[in-house]
């Protein structure tokens, strides 16, 4: 049993710090152009080092390193420890270009992979719909083949980005006739047409990251298909395993539990720090024994996947877990934010007298529950349990067809 | 990094649960639970021909000269399995000597504690849950006067590692003149426990006791916490397995959504609380920073964390959960002793916190 990464590794994290002392902030004339651009300029190096879009194949403008969690955490380590640029994130790095490269044609993955890998075309995912969230099979909005153009019609919700997106990945019911899961397929849409309005919601916690898009007859090409029609559920279900899908789960809650302690040292109760305070102390430590179990299991399942093992069921809490864990850090600190838990948290950063870190702290008192919903509810996490991790029957659903 | 057990720590893992499937299956656990003998010396006989009493004495002394972790692994399976038995106070007394005790002292025991022959336990708690070695009030100087509460093992123990004022440690042969033994009936009769009473019994201090008395709090920490692990582990798999079986309304209960997010509320409960008590039985020999913090709070968290698993399976059970004829009850008591032995999780919630400098 060995937390340390040992010599190979420790070699490797030497190799990286070289490349970005060098490369990192960047100097000279380099450093007076624009962020964008010195972000671009420092990327391809990083990738022509090896050391970003190590999954991504050298055609489809990845450097095509062999999978090694270990690497890729030192090489996350190092960027973070510097604040350097990392992989472009997003949905479409997330889903889209996995799945293209399983699933996608080859003038696909030449046409959209390299652009979004090198952050200048961005995505936006078309799944859920008012109708369909975690029945998502259910989905409604449709898409006819009419001459060499898909014609879509329905609406999407939820959609994360959808103002900034260039495209979506989105699913549509095209086969009318088919059974449940066999009449969707997978299109790419441009998302910049006359017949796609995008309308922002507006969350409990004042931020808009979520939309609804109302389709109507929006088109997109023939062959702007990912697989073959009907084929699109099992292709929104390919799933790759990669590197990359590290433990940041357990970095964030770890550092979500740090700001809480500072949070905990900073306010003050009976005019004595909070963290004097018993019953905040034995809160406090209860919520790091899950913290800690959460980070350190998160340490088993990277060293199982470095060395070829299954992490086991475990893998399959990870998500519940966080969520857990992001509710009990917000329930403290809405007890230790005392009466300003009675202010507004939407309203700008200078009109009350509500200090911008407990400000934040009370938006994340009901971010947490949206984290517990997007991706798949909690409720739905304990059916995935339940059946996949324990073994139980599955569930009875009225409308049960074949796939799935 | 390899955060993992290894092949061979596997493999230990694999044998003691193999043995007690064979010798001390969920009936045999039973028949000691209920019966009046308090300790089953041919099943503690097989475990030391495992090698499990003398897993951390110095192979110089006839042990394994492992560590703490492969410790700790034995007592996840052990717990696992609901093992009756007084592997927890031998293991922490042979802690005590290989920390804190003299070489004639180390040479005199450790082989014959290592090979099973005698048999060792802890003497800790003194009236008024004074658990910790900084609590303790038994003055050795003169022999001992008073009374340890919650001996394991006791009258089967040839040798008691007794804490005493000043937070060190003593022997004290069980059959020295001036000890007598009080059994009573403990929460968990598959580790049964009794009152000492000691009239100017001699002790012959270890000489490294202090620093051993600090070993020996945390490694029991670690190991309650890894005993709860494996018996917390052991309860979900029971109720998965009645949930599979149980047919109401013409279905299997695990059929039922309420129920299902139960199992896997309680699945979440513990499953990833592993990496945790592996950590702080690694931090024991690896980590001295880490040590005293993480035994406290792996204890603190498995422990309570187990408790409410067990309350939950109880329930999941229904009506039959609640009778003595059902397995549940006596992995639910080993987790009770398991909680409240060396003290409860708002003790090391606040030790923990303290030693965070909170």
């Amino acid at each position: 049993m060995d937390l340390s990464y040992g010599p190979e590794y420790e070699a490797f994290r030497g190799e990286v710090r070289r490349f970005l002392e060098a490369n990192w902030p960047p100097t000279g004339g380099e450093a007076e152009l624009p962020k964008p651009e010195r972000v671009r300029r420092f990327r391809e190096r990083a990738v022509a080092a090896g050391y970003l879009l190590r999954w991504i194949p050298r055609a489809y403008g990845g450097s095509e390193q062999p999978a090694d969690a270990l690497k890729a955490t030192v090489i996350r380590e190092e960027f973070s420890r510097v604040r350097a640029p990392q992989e472009p994130r997003g949905i479409g790095m997330m889903m889209l270009v996995p799945t293209l490269l399983e699933k996608g044609a080859e003038w696909q993955k030449q046409q959209f992979v390299p652009p979004t890998a090198r952050d200048e075309i961005h995505w936006c995912q078309g799944y859920s719909e008012p109708g369909s969230g975690s029945d998502l099979a259910s989905l409604k909005t449709r898409a006819e083949l009419v001459g060499d153009e898909w014609i879509i019609n329905g609406q999407k919700i939820w959609t994360t980005n959808a103002l900034e997106a260039d495209y979506m990945f989105c699913l549509c019911r095209t086969e009318p006739d088919a059974p449940k899961h066999a009449g969707i397929s997978y299109l790419l849409v441009p998302m910049k047409q006359p017949g796609i309005e995008v309308r922002p919601l507006r969350q409990m916690n004042g931020g808009a990251d979520f939309n609804e898009v109302f389709f109507t007859d929006a088109r997109t090409k023939k062959d702007w298909i990912v697989g073959r029609r009907g084929e699109g559920w099992l292709v929104s279900r390919a799933t790759l395993k990669h590197e990359r899908q590290g433990i940041g789960n357990a970095e964030v809650a770890s550092l979500t539990f740090a700001g809480l302690v500072h949070l905990a040292r900073t306010s003050t109760r009976d005019g004595r720090p909070a963290i004097q305070d018993p019953v905040i102390r034995q809160r406090l430590a209860a919520i790091e024994g899950m913290v800690r179990s959460h980070e350190y299991s998160g340490y088993r399942q990277l060293s199982r996947a470095a060395h070829g093992k299954d992490p086991g069921p475990v893998a399959l809490m990870n998500k519940l877990v966080s969520t857990n864990i992001g509710c009990e850090v917000a329930k403290l600190a809405l007890d230790l934010l005392g009466d300003d838990g009675l202010l507004d948290p939407t309203a700008q950063a200078d009109s009350g007298d509500l200090p911008g870190p407990n400000r934040s702290w009370l938006s994340q008192y009901m971010y947490s529950l949206g984290v517990a919903i997007a991706g798949g509810s909690a409720n739905i996490q304990r059916n995935v349990i339940g059946e996949r991790a324990l073994g139980l029957p599955r569930d009875h659903y009225a409308d049960r067809s074949s796939g799935r | 990094m390899n955060f993992d057990t290894s092949e061979e720590q596997e493999l230990l893992q694999d044998t003691v649960r193999q043995f007690a499937e064979r010798e001390c299956p969920p009936q045999r656990v039973r028949e000691l639970f209920d019966g009046e003998a308090p300790h089953d010396p041919a099943l503690w006989k097989g475990l030391c021909e495992l090698g499990v009493a003398g897993l951390v004495v110095p192979e110089a002394h006839g042990g394994a000269g492992l560590e703490q972790i492969e410790l700790a692994l034995v007592a996840e399976m052990l717990g696992y399995c609901g093992v009756p038995g007084p592997f927890l106070g031998h293991a922490l007394a042979c802690l005590a000597l290989v920390h804190g005790g003299s070489p004639a002292q180390q040479r005199a025991w450790l082989p014959r504690l290592a090979s099973g022959e005698a048999l060792g336990s802890v003497a800790l708690a003194e009236p008024g849950g004074r658990w910790l070695p900084a609590e303790w009030q038994l003055e050795e100087r003169g022999g001992l006067r008073g009374s340890k509460r919650f001996v394991p093992a006791a009258e089967s123990a040839d040798l008691l590692v007794v804490g005493t004022a000043g937070g060190g440690l003593g022997l004290v042969p069980k059959d020295a003149a001036g000890v007598s033994i009080r059994p009573y009936p403990g929460v968990d009769r598959a580790r049964r426990v009794a009152d000492v009473h000691f009239e100017g019994a001699a002790c012959e201090p270890l000489p490294g006791g202090v620093a051993a008395a600090a070993r020996v709090r945390d490694a029991g920490l670690v190991l309650l916490a890894a005993d709860a692990f494996g018996a917390a582990s052991r309860l979900v798999d029971m109720a998965v397995a009645y949930a599979k079986t149980r047919e109401q309304f013409g279905v299997t209960i695990g059929h039922f959504q309420a129920l299902k997010h139960q199992l896997a509320n309680m699945a979440v409960e513990i499953e990833p609380a592993r990496g945790l008590f592996w950590y702080a039985a690694h931090a024991q020999d690896h980590v001295p920073a880490d040590a005293e913090r993480y035994a406290a709070l792996a204890k603190a968290h498995i422990t309570e964390r187990a408790m409410q698993v067990a309350r939950d399976v109880v329930e999941a059970h229904g009506g039959i959960g609640f009778t003595w004829e059902c397995d549940v009850q006596i992995w639910f008591k080993r987790v009770m002793f398991d909680r409240a032995w060396l003290g409860g999780p708002p003790l090391h919630r606040e030790r923990a916190a303290a030693l965070a400098g909170w």
